[in-house]
Order: structure tokens, then C-alpha cells, then sequence
């Protein structure tokens, strides 16, 4: 059953994917019509240029874009590739079967615990390191796998309806489907290589779909800084494999949580520090987990990747992929429990991001990085609940988080498209007579998303504050404050964005009229989720954050039954100040945003350097370019012309050369014939002069 | 040794047939056209069955045993020097490597090359030859013919066929690599001298002294660094790839790089393990330079083979990184990166030479948009440029992966700089295909650019097939050198390890 859940969506991708190729193949000519029209003129030399127009070309010319284009008009005279239709119901269909064994697969393991491992084919066998192909499912892995499907089948289904006039219809489905496999095989994966390997394919997914439009300069830009900004995470995550093979000798999950305890006390030295090797190691593969959740410092790449299309940004940037860094540190909390020091730092980067990007959320006018700063925020809750040891809640937020932060985009992507590309907030208002269903799914999973009482978020993120009081120490209560803190400013921004996106008057009266609702395979996607937002809540609280934790999870993750009591005894004033703070944005939100709305842009107007400052992202590109971007290319271009080019050739081969060639230039000079018979000629006579050398030097 | 006596001298056949076949070109004469047709095929068909019978060489092959196989005696020059013939392990991957490569590089040249056809395929089928011939070659001073008459076919290649500032490539070219084979052959002498013979299997038997070990090991690295290319000697490879032809290029990256990576692990490593020790942290700082350096050199590339050049010096720096590494992960990777960055850097080569063909012209600011006309050629060259970042699944991956798994075992330092290539691989990599690939297609001399071709096709998809098939599967190679390398790490620990040990005697 696990390898159908794997592989549907491989051998999914690999069927759009062959549609997309052949399909492209035959709109575009190969070449090959060049190699006809050719053998005409064989005889006379094959000097003429390989590139001649043929008759039946198409129109050379680009098709223009307009300015505010978004989406999925970018080619309106480019034909829709033939079989668009089967590849999509090909892939959503074969996501639906997987999703549907997913779920049964986290009854099977969860409450059956039939935990599995399946070995499909040896992979790197070198001395030591023995690494295989293989899916591991425990309830971890199920409850991932849950998440992934599900989300993914809706998102593919979805996806039929908000792309149905791109003419690219099966590469993106391909693409999907191969994003679904790769984050299965990250979260199947049985040791640290195959999780990087799921883990690159993620990233390689995230990198092509948010590149989708290939055309547009901004998606080409934010794709490659997607890629480059998650490998700079994934440098970390790579020498954390290498630390945790130096230390163990294996990359297998079970070896090293065998070996771990064995380990606390171990130095290691790193560039002359002596350094305890489990916090090396946590730490480093922890840098991992902080480029591919977006958390502080690394975070920039997350809201230009809502560059790609938008179910790409529900499914990858919030529900899925930017949550393997979560995944990964429960996957690995046996070694991450042994170093108290990289639980502090998880701690501390968690909460960091859980109150950096709230802020920044507060002032942004694009409906998508909006929720695209919330999810950075609300990752960083998950990993605030990781540091405080409470995996188990951690999990339980990115459980719940997947439906509504999903159910978000989806409805801020059916807004998309009912405004026909627009994604300003502040050229839309008052959609919520224009487009209802969408209006309510967005209400519901803002009230999930501000923890409004008995909602799937208010269980889990009531959950992470509680667990962050419960710890007790001081880099816990900076976390607390900051995920309080944050609660509030995550009411203020999502009920803003819902004020002005449906409240109010139109900004943009043709917009707005030409408004519509979106089509039912759209709307679908948005009821089933939206459902989720609650059901994805009270029924498991008991499984993730109560008392059937250890029997839910046994050993995939580890269990700290005195933190997950100690949340149950915080002082009530605890307990209810998420819910106080949620009341208090949502109050502040209305003031500014239906009762006086002049009343934020006097605040703008009254401190314009914090309103620069959050609406600016913190500065956080234009310091990164300045201090890394810049400095290495012109640091490249200097090793170019000054390194190569001045000293190394300056004084090695081209000085000599040039003396060569002045003498060369003499007798080419004199000569009529080729330069090069005297080089072959020249150069015989050195081998053969070499033989004649040694065969004299052996003879005696 | 005495297990692989063949019938026939199966070696000597899949070294010496392509000889052959350039005879029978220079034989076979005809008018200018016909002439050029027969050279074609005949170029192909020596090739496809060269590479045919070296796939018996595989079958033969006993993976189990470290020892040289298929191997072949028979007097020579003088006493002490003799031909002699044999592969294990280390050497026969390499020998696959070229012996498969070749036909795509004919076909390659198929079209492109009209001028001096004969001369072209006849000195693409020597240089055949002569690169087998270095792979298999186990005396010294037939290795050292092998190894350095491989300079000469490239040479021409480059000279006769090449861009416009051929001439200054070549002699860059030829510079470079004369400066260390001079210095090589005088050591082969002193070598020679010393043990009385230039039998490799003998020499890596005799323990010489710590002395002569120094300078040896400094004489060969001398050659060897320069084929690789370290840094700072790595200059010529931009030069003579931007100049050579499409085939040209291949061989040269996918092929001729990995000599002086070999004569890394069959001289370097086993002859002289006390100078390699001592070495080491010398060829560390260089490789890391290596791949720091050309990684950022690569980033600011107008021209997209010099990009690709620039790319192979930094991946070769992790080859020669995890080689002195000496452990079992970091040799088996610094291998298989060879096999490789063969396959990938030659196709990506190939890919190159697809729009050159097309276009004439390798500047980068030239393209842009081709996926708007070219949706297989992008997807092909989508799949060579992850296997360039070194993408799990791909077979960059496994090399770079073993590497730095190897070398942090012994260098930690060396190791974590070395995995800022990873970073900066993706930048010039994900740049270069951004600005060539994506993009809207508004240059108007691109608007009527076509799809590969079925030849082109043909060309590239093996290669497609075996950078993800070795990405998910490495097995055979890595097996296939498995107990070559193992033996190698064990002798180079024992070599060590006496010598310590008699340091601590009184």
C-alpha cells in the first residue's frame, strides 16, 4: 500500500510530464525539418546556416503581456496543449487514491500500530555507509502523509479549474504530482540521505513551479532565489549528515538514535573550537530545516515564491513543503532531546520568526504574501513548540495549519481569480456580495488561523503557547511573549485583509462587477478544507497534545509526558491570553479598517520610518544584496580579470606565449603552409626523441 | 593475475581498434564528399564496436578482486620496460567512460565539422587510442606515450578545427601541459633508476624512500594538476574549451580532465603514501581555492562555455579533494564524480553545441526565451544543469556527496568549505539556464530557432538516462571499484601507519 502511495504520484508526474513533452514537441518543429530542407544543397557544402525559416512557422513574436498580468493569461494566441484534459484528471485522480490510503494508513499505524519498513533497492554502498531506498511508515510519517495527500489531491483538483485557460495545463500538473513524490519519499525516508534527496526534490518542485511562468523576469528571479536560499540551508543540512556519519558511521535513523545517547559529552573540534558534536549537529542540520521552513534570516525566499501560481502556493509554500523543517526536527527529536543548546536555538529562531514576519504581515497590500508572512509566522509557532520539547503539539499545529493555511490561499486564489489577476487588497472591497462562498470559506479559515475558539488553530497554537509557559526558562518565556504577541498581531493582519478584500466599498467598480464566483471544481477544494479548519481540531487534540500522545505516536517521535502535563496546569490567565489577543487584533483591525478607516494612514503618516521599516520587510533583501549578493560578484569578476587573467596568465602562459608566437608569426610568415603540420611534425619529434631517450637509458 | 588469461588480448583489441579505423579512413580515399561520408561512418562504426567489445571487459570483469585483470605481458623496449597491459577496478570505469563517449562525439560532429573530415575523424579515433591506452597502461613509460601523445590529437583538434583565437588556446594548452610532463618524465627516470623497472604493479609493490618519494610525488603532481585542472593551473581549460569544437570539448572535459585524476589514485596515493600524507593539506587548500574560487570566477561568465569550464575546475576540486582524503567514501566519490561529471559535463557540452550550431555564437546575453521554442532541448538541458548543481537523484549528487562525506572524516575545515560549492553551483548554474533558457523569446534572430533534432535527440538521451539512473542507482559503478579502492585506502593506511610506527621506535 505504501509503494502506491509513493509511486501513484510519481508515475502520475511522469505521464503529464510525457503529455506536456510530446504535446510541446509537436507545436514547436525539431530541427529535423532544417535537415530536410538541407539535403537539397548537400553537395555544394554544408557552410549554409542551419537556422532557415520554414513556411508553417508560427508567429515569431511574443505575445504581448499586460502590465498587471498575474497569471494565467500570459499566452492568450498560444493553443492549449493537446491532452491537457487526461493529464489532469490522470494526476488528480491518482493523488485521490493515494489520499484516500493515506488515510487509511494512519488508522492502520496510528491506532493498529502496524508500523512498516520496506526496502526497495540498495543505493550508496561505500565501505561504511550503507544506504538504501526505503519507506518507513509510523504514525510520524502517516500523519505527514495525511497531510501531504490530502492537501495535494485538493490542490490538483483545484488546480483543473483556477489554470483552465493556461495552455501549459500538463507541465504544471507534472510538476505537481512530481512535487507530491518527492516530498512523499522526504517524509517516507528511513535515513538522512533519502531525506535529502526528498528533500532537494522538494526544492527542484518549488523552483519550477514558481518559475512557471517562465516568461516573466520577477518568477525567474524569485525561483532561483528559492533554490539558492534553501541551499544555503541545505549546505548546513549536508554537513549534518557528514557530522552524524563522522559520529556514528551511519546515516540510518534507527543506528543513530541507538547511538545518540551514547554521544552526549562528545567534542569535536571545528575550526579550533572544541564543540559538543550532537549540538554541531543538531544545529547544522537544523540550518536545514530553517532555509526550507523559511524561518528568520533565511526567510526571504518564502513570499517571493507566491511569484508561482497560486494552488502551487497553497500546497508547497504553506501546507507542505515549508513544513519539512518541522517534520525534520520531530523526525529527528531522540538527538535533538540530547542537546539542550540546539533546543534553545530552535527556540529562539521560532519564536523570532513567529513575531518578525507577523509584523511585517501587518502592512502588506498583496493578498498573497499576506498569508505568505503568516505562514513564516505560524512556522515559526511549530518550531517554537519543538524547542520546548513538545513535538507532538508542534506536529499538531502543522496538522491543522496544513487545512486552513491551505483553505487561505485557495480562497485568496479564488479572489485572484474572480478579480481576473488583481492581487492588490487595496484595489479590491466589498467582494463579499459578489463572491459569498469564497467570502466564508476566507472567514472560516481566518477564524482558524486567529484561534478563534473550538477552530482547528485555536486547539493547536493555544497548545504552543501553553507548552512555551510550561517550560519555565527564561528562552521559553521570550517565546511565550513573542507567540502572544504574535497571536495579536496574526488577528490584526488576517482580519484586515479580510476587511478590505470583502468589506467596504469597491475600489475598482469594473473589477468588481466583472467579479464572479468561482467554478465547482474550485469550490470544492474550499468546502472540503474548510471543514478541515474544524474537524482537523477537537477530534485529534487528544492524539497530538493530551493524554494519547505516547500511545498515538509511540517511538516515531519523542514523548515528554511532563511537559505535555505541565501545559495542562498553566494559570488560566495563560491560558486565555491568545484568546484575549486574538479579541484585541480582531477589535483594532475593525476600528481601523470598517469603523474610521482614515485612521491607519494617520498612523503612517505619524511614524513613517516603522511604517518604511515593516513595509520594507525589515530591510532584510536590500542587506543581504549589499552584503552577500554584490560583494560576491564583484568579488568573482575580480578574481576573473585580476586573478586569472592579470596574475596567473599574466605571468605564466601568456607571457611565454607571447614570445612563442612572435616567433611562430616569423615563420608562418615565410611559409605558405600550415602552421599546424609544423606543430604535428614538431611535436612527433618530441615523442619520438623521448623514446629514443629512454630506450637508451634502458639499455644500459 | 593468472585468472584473466583470455584467449585473445582483449585489452589491446579495445585500445588499438580505433586505430585501425583511422587507417582504414587513410586508406579508403574518394572525391572530397564521398570521402568525408565514408570517414563518417567508418569513424561511428569503429567506435560503436570498440565501445561494443569493451562492454565484454565488463562482463569479464571480477568485481570481487582488487587485482589488475585482463592483463597482458609481452617484452618491449628493454629490459624492465615491457608492454604491459591491465584494468581493475579504478581504471576500468574510466575505460567504459571513454569507450561509450566516443560515438556521441562523432555523431556529434557529424553536421557541424565539413572541413578536412577525414584528418578530424582520424585524429578523433587516435586520440581513442591513446586515452584507453593511458587507462590500461601499466608500465610507466607506456603510460606516459599514452598520456602525453593524448596532447597531440587534442592539440590539432582544437589548432585545425577550432574558433577563432585558436592559436592562443592551443599553445596555452600545450604550455601548460609540456611544463608537467617534462617534469613527469624525469621522474618516471629517477624512478627508473631507482627500481631498476617502469612495471607499475612492481613499482607499487616497492616501498620507496621517503626522499625520492618527496620529489616524485612533486613531479607528478606537477602533470596531473595540470590535466585536472587544479587552481591555480586550471587557466588553459576555459581558453581551449571556448576554442575546441563541440566533440572537442567532450572529450576534453569528460575525458582528459579524468587523467590526471587517475594519475592521482593508481601513482600519487599507492607509490608514494608518505609524500601524499605530507601533501595532503596542500592539495586541500588548492581544492577548496578550486572550488570557491572558479565557482565565483563561473558566476560572472559571459559565455556559456567558459561557464561550463569554470564549473568543471570547481567539480574536479572535490574529485582531487576527496582522492587525498584517502578514506573509502572519499575515493570511491572522487571515482565516480569522475564517471560523473563525464557524463554530465560532456553532455552539457553537447548542449552547448546544439544552439552554437544553431546560432554561432556562445555568448550568453545572445539567448534567451529558447524554451518558447525549444521545449525538449530545455527539458534535456534542465536535467545535465540539476546534475551540475549536484542534485540528489542525479548522479552529480552521489560524487560530491561520497567526497565530502570522505574528506570530513579526516578534514573538517576543508570539508565545510567545500560544501559552499554547493551554493554557489547552484547560482551560476540556475543563472546560466535563466538567462539562456527562460525568459519571453525577444531576440528576433531566435525567433525561428527549431527543436533538437533526432541526431541531437539520439545523442542526448542515453545521457539523460544514465545521470538519473546513476542518480538513483550507483551500484554498478561503485561496485565495480569497490575492492580496487578498498585495497588502495588499506595500503595507503598500512604505509602510514609503519611509518609512524617506526618514528616511535627508539
Amino acid at each position: 500500500m505504501i509503494q502506491a502511495i509513493v509511486f501513484l504520484p510519481l508515475i502520475g508526474a511522469l505521464i503529464a510530464g510525457a503529455i506536456a513533452l510530446i504535446g510541446a514537441h509537436a507545436r514547436h518543429p525539431s530541427g529535423d525539418t532544417v535537415d530536410h530542407d538541407g539535403h537539397g544543397d548537400h553537395a555544394h557544402g554544408n557552410d549554409a546556416p542551419l537556422v532557415v525559416h520554414t513556411s508553417y512557422d508560427e508567429d515569431p513574436q511574443v505575445s504581448p503581456m499586460g502590465p498587471d498580468d498575474r497569471g494565467h493569461h500570459v499566452l492568450p494566441l498560444e493553443l492549449q496543449a493537446a491532452g491537457s484534459r487526461a493529464a489532469e484528471w490522470i494526476t488528480t485522480g491518482l493523488l485521490m487514491v493515494a489520499a484516500a490510503l493515506s488515510w487509511l494508513t494512519l488508522v492502520d499505524v496510528g491506532f493498529m500500530h502496524h508500523d512498516l519498513r520496506v526496502t526497495l533497492l540498495p543505493w550508496i554502498n561505500s565501505g561504511e555507509l550503507q544506504v538504501a531506498w526505503t519507506l518507513r511508515v509510523d504514525t510520524l510519517t502517516a500523519v505527514m502523509l495525511v497531510v501531504v495527500n490530502t492537501v495535494s489531491a485538493l490542490v490538483h483538483l483545484y488546480s483543473i479549474g483556477y489554470m483552465h485557460d493556461d495552455p501549459h495545463r500538463p507541465r504544471f500538473f507534472g510538476y505537481l504530482s512530481l512535487f507530491t513524490f518527492a516530498m512523499l519519499m522526504l517524509v517516507t525516508a528511513d535515513n538522512l540521505v533519502q531525506m535529502f534527496f526528498g528533500w532537494e526534490g522538494v526544492g527542484l518542485a518549488s523552483y519550477l513551479l514558481i518559475g512557471f511562468w517562465y516568461q516573466r523576469p520577477s518568477a525567474n528571479a524569485a525561483a532561483i532565489k528559492a533554490f539558492v536560499v534553501n541551499r544555503i540551508g541545505d549546505f548546513g543540512f549536508l554537513l549534518g549528515i557528514c557530522t552524524v556519519f563522522f559520529l556514528v558511521g551511519s546515516t540510518d535513523f534507527e543506528t543513530i538514535f541507538a547511538a545518540a545517547p551514547g554521544l552526549t559529552g562528545r567534542t569535536i573540534d571545528f575550526f579550533g573550537l572544541n564543540v559538543d558534536a550532537l549540538t554541531l549537529a543538531c544545529l547544522l542540520l537544523f540550518m536545514g530545516a530553517m532555509g526550507k521552513s523559511a524561518q528568520f534570516l533565511l526567510h526571504t525566499w518564502l513570499p517571493d515564491a507566491m511569484e508561482g501560481p497560486t494552488p502551487v502556493s497553497a500546497l508547497i509554500h504553506a501546507a507542505t513543503m515549508v513544513t519539512a523543517g518541522v517534520f525534520m526536527v520531530a523526525r529527528l527529536s531522540p538527538l535533538f532531546e540530547l542537546s539542550p543548546v540546539a533546543q534553545n536555538v530552535v527556540l529562539l529562531f521560532g519564536a523570532t520568526t513567529a513575531f518578525f514576519a507577523a509584523t511585517v504581515g501587518l502592512v502588506q497590500n498583496d493578498i498573497k504574501r499576506i498569508v505568505a508572512y503568516s505562514t513564516c509566522s505560524q512556522l515559526g509557532y511549530m518550531f517554537v513548540a519543538m524547542g520546548t520539547g513538545a513535538y507532538s503539539v508542534g506536529m499538531f499545529h502543522l496538522f491543522t495549519h496544513a487545512f486552513f493555511k491551505a483553505l487561505l490561499f485557495l480562497g485568496a486564489g479564488s479572489v485572484i481569480h474572480a478579480m481576473h489577476h488583481e492581487q492588490d487588497i487595496r484595489h479590491m472591497g466589498g467582494l463579499k456580495d459578489r463572491i459569498p462562498f469564497t467570502y466564508v470559506a476566507m472567514v472560516i479559515g481566518t477564524l482558524a488561523l486567529t484561534g478563534f475558539p473550538l477552530t482547528a488553530g485555536y486547539f493547536s497554537k493555544d497548545a504552543i503557547i501553553e507548552a512555551a509557559f510550561a517550560s519555565g526558562h527564561s528562552v521559553a518565556f521570550y517565546a511565550f511573549l513573542m507567540t502572544v504577541i504574535a497571536a495579536g498581531l496574526t488577528s490584526f493582519y488576517s482580519w484586515r485583509l479580510v476587511f478590505k478584500t470583502f468589506h467596504g466599498t469597491p475600489h475598482d467598480r469594473a473589477h468588481y462587477t466583472a467579479a464572479h464566483e468561482s467554478p465547482i471544481t474550485m469550490l470544492i477544494p474550499l468546502g472540503v478544507l474548510a471543514a478541515g479548519s474544524f474537524l482537523a481540531g477537537f477530534p485529534f487534540k487528544e492524539l497530538f497534545a493530551g493524554h494519547g500522545v505516547a500511545e498515538f505516536f509511540r517511538d516515531s517521535l519523542k514523548v515528554n509526558p511532563q511537559i505535555i502535563e505541565a501545559m495542562h496546569h498553566v494559570p488560566a490567565a495563560v491560558a486565555y491570553a491568545p484568546t484575549a489577543m486574538m479579541v484585541l487584533g480582531f477589535l483594532v483591525s475593525w476600528m481601523f479598517y470598517v469603523s474610521s478607516p482614515n485612521m491607519p494612514v494617520e498612523l503612517a503618516n505619524r511614524m513613517p520610518w516603522l511604517y518604511n521599516f515593516l513595509l520594507n520587510k525589515w530591510y532584510f533583501d536590500e542587506a543581504y544584496d549589499a552584503i552577500f549578493v554584490r560583494p560576491a560578484k564583484r568579488f568573482g569578476r575580480f578574481l576573473w580579470k585580476a586573478g586569472d587573467g592579470a596574475i596567473i596568465d599574466g605571468l605564466g602562459p601568456d607571457g611565454i606565449t607571447a614570445r612563442v608566437l612572435d616567433v611562430t608569426r616569423g615563420v608562418v610568415r615565410l611559409q605558405t603552409g600550415y602552421l599546424y603540420h609544423y606543430a604535428f611534425a614538431m611535436l612527433i619529434g618530441v615523442a619520438g626523441l623521448i623514446t629514443w631517450f629512454l630506450l637508451g637509458s634502458g639499455s644500459h | 593475475m593468472t585468472a584473466s588469461i583470455m584467449t585473445w588480448p582483449i585489452l589491446s583489441v579495445v585500445t588499438f581498434l580505433p586505430v585501425v579505423g583511422a587507417l582504414a579512413i587513410y586508406v579508403i580515399r574518394g572525391s572530397e564528399e564521398s570521402g568525408a561520408r565514408n570517414a563518417r561512418w567508418i569513424a561511428l562504426w569503429t567506435t560503436v564496436i570498440t565501445f561494443a567489445v569493451s562492454l565484454i571487459l565488463v562482463q569479464r570483469f571480477d568485481p570481487s578482486s582488487p587485482e589488475f585483470q585482463f592483463v597482458e605481458k609481452a617484452p618491449w623496449l628493454a629490459a624492465g620496460i615491457g608492454y604491459h597491459m591491465g584494468v581493475d577496478g579504478i581504471s576500468l570505469p574510466l575505460v567504459i567512460l571513454t569507450t561509450a563517449l566516443m560515438p556521441f562525439c562523432i555523431i556529434a560532429s557529424w553536421k557541424s565539422v565539413t572541413l578536412r573530415v577525414r584528418e578530424y575523424m582520424m585524429a578523433f579515433l587516435i586520440l581513442e587510442t591513446l586515452m584507453v591506452g593511458t587507462f590500461s597502461a601499466l608500465d610507466l613509460v607506456l603510460f606516459y606515450l599514452f598520456f602525453e601523445g593524448s596532447l597531440i590529437p587534442m592539440f590539432l583538434i582544437i589548432g585545425v578545427w577550432g574558433g577563432p583565437r585558436r592559436v592562443y588556446a592551443t599553445f596555452k594548452f600545450f604550455l601548460y601541459t609540456l611544463l608537467g610532463s617534462v617534469l613527469m618524465l624525469l621522474a618516471i627516470i629517477a624512478l627508473y633508476l631507482q627500481v631498476g623497472t617502469t612495471d607499475i604493479p612492481t613499482l607499487l609493490h616497492s616501498n620507496l624512500p621517503r626522499n625520492l618519494q618527496t620529489w616524485a610525488w612533486l613531479a607528478f603532481f606537477a602533470s596531473f594538476a595540470v590535466k585536472m585542472p587544479m587552481w591555480p593551473v586550471h587557466t588553459w581549460l576555459p581558453d581551449a574549451h571556448v576554442e575546441a569544437p563541440t566533440a572537442g570539448s567532450v572529450v576534453l572535459a569528460a575525458i582528459l580532465l579524468k587523467m590526471g585524476g587517475y594519475g592521482f589514485l593508481r601513482f600519487s596515493l599507492p607509490m608514494f603514501p608518505l609524500a601524499s600524507a605530507d601533501f595532503a593539506p596542500l592539495i586541500f587548500t588548492l581544492s577548496v581555492i578550486a572550488i570557491v574560487y572558479t565557482s565565483l570566477v563561473a558566476l560572472m561568465q559571459e559565455d556559456i562555455k567558459k561557464l561550463i569550464a569554470y564549473s568543471s575546475v570547481a567539480h574536479m576540486g572535490f574529485v582531487t579533494m576527496g582522492i587525498f582524503a584517502g578514506t573509502t567514501q572519499g575515493i570511491a566519490g572522487g571515482v565516480f564524480q569522475m564517471v560523473s561529471h563525464g557524463i554530465v559535463s560532456g553532455a552539457l557540452f553537447l548542449c552547448v553545441g546544439v544552439v552554437y550550431d544553431r546560432m554561432h555564437t556562445r555568448e550568453i546575453a545572445a539567448y534567451g526565451g529558447l524554451v518558447n521554442r525549444m521545449p525538449l532541448y530545455a527539458m534535456v538541458f534542465m536535467v545535465f544543469t540539476m546534475a551540475n548543481v549536484g542534485l540528489p537523484g542525479t548522479s552529480g549528487f552521489i560524487g560530491e556527496f561520497l567526497t565530502l562525506l570522505g574528506t570530513f572524516r579526516v578534514n573538517i575545515p576543508t570539508a565545510t568549505v567545500a560544501t559552499l560549492g554547493i551554493i554557489l553551483s547552484a547560482c551560476y548554474a540556475l543563472w546560466l539556464y535563466r538567462k539562456v533558457v527562460f525568459g519571453a523569446m525577444v531576440k528576433p534572430s531566435l525567433a525561428s530557432i527549431k527543436d533538437l533534432t533526432w541526431r541531437e535527440g539520439v545523442t542526448l538521451a542515453p545521457l539523460v538516462v544514465l545521470t538519473i539512473l546513476f542518480g538513483v542507482y550507483p551500484k554498478p559503478v561503485l561496485d565495480m571499484s569497490a575492492a580496487s579502492v578498498n585495497l588502495l585506502v588499506q595500503n595507503y593506511a598500512s604505509a602510514l601507519t609503519a611509518v609512524k610506527a617506526a618514528a616511535l621506535l627508539p
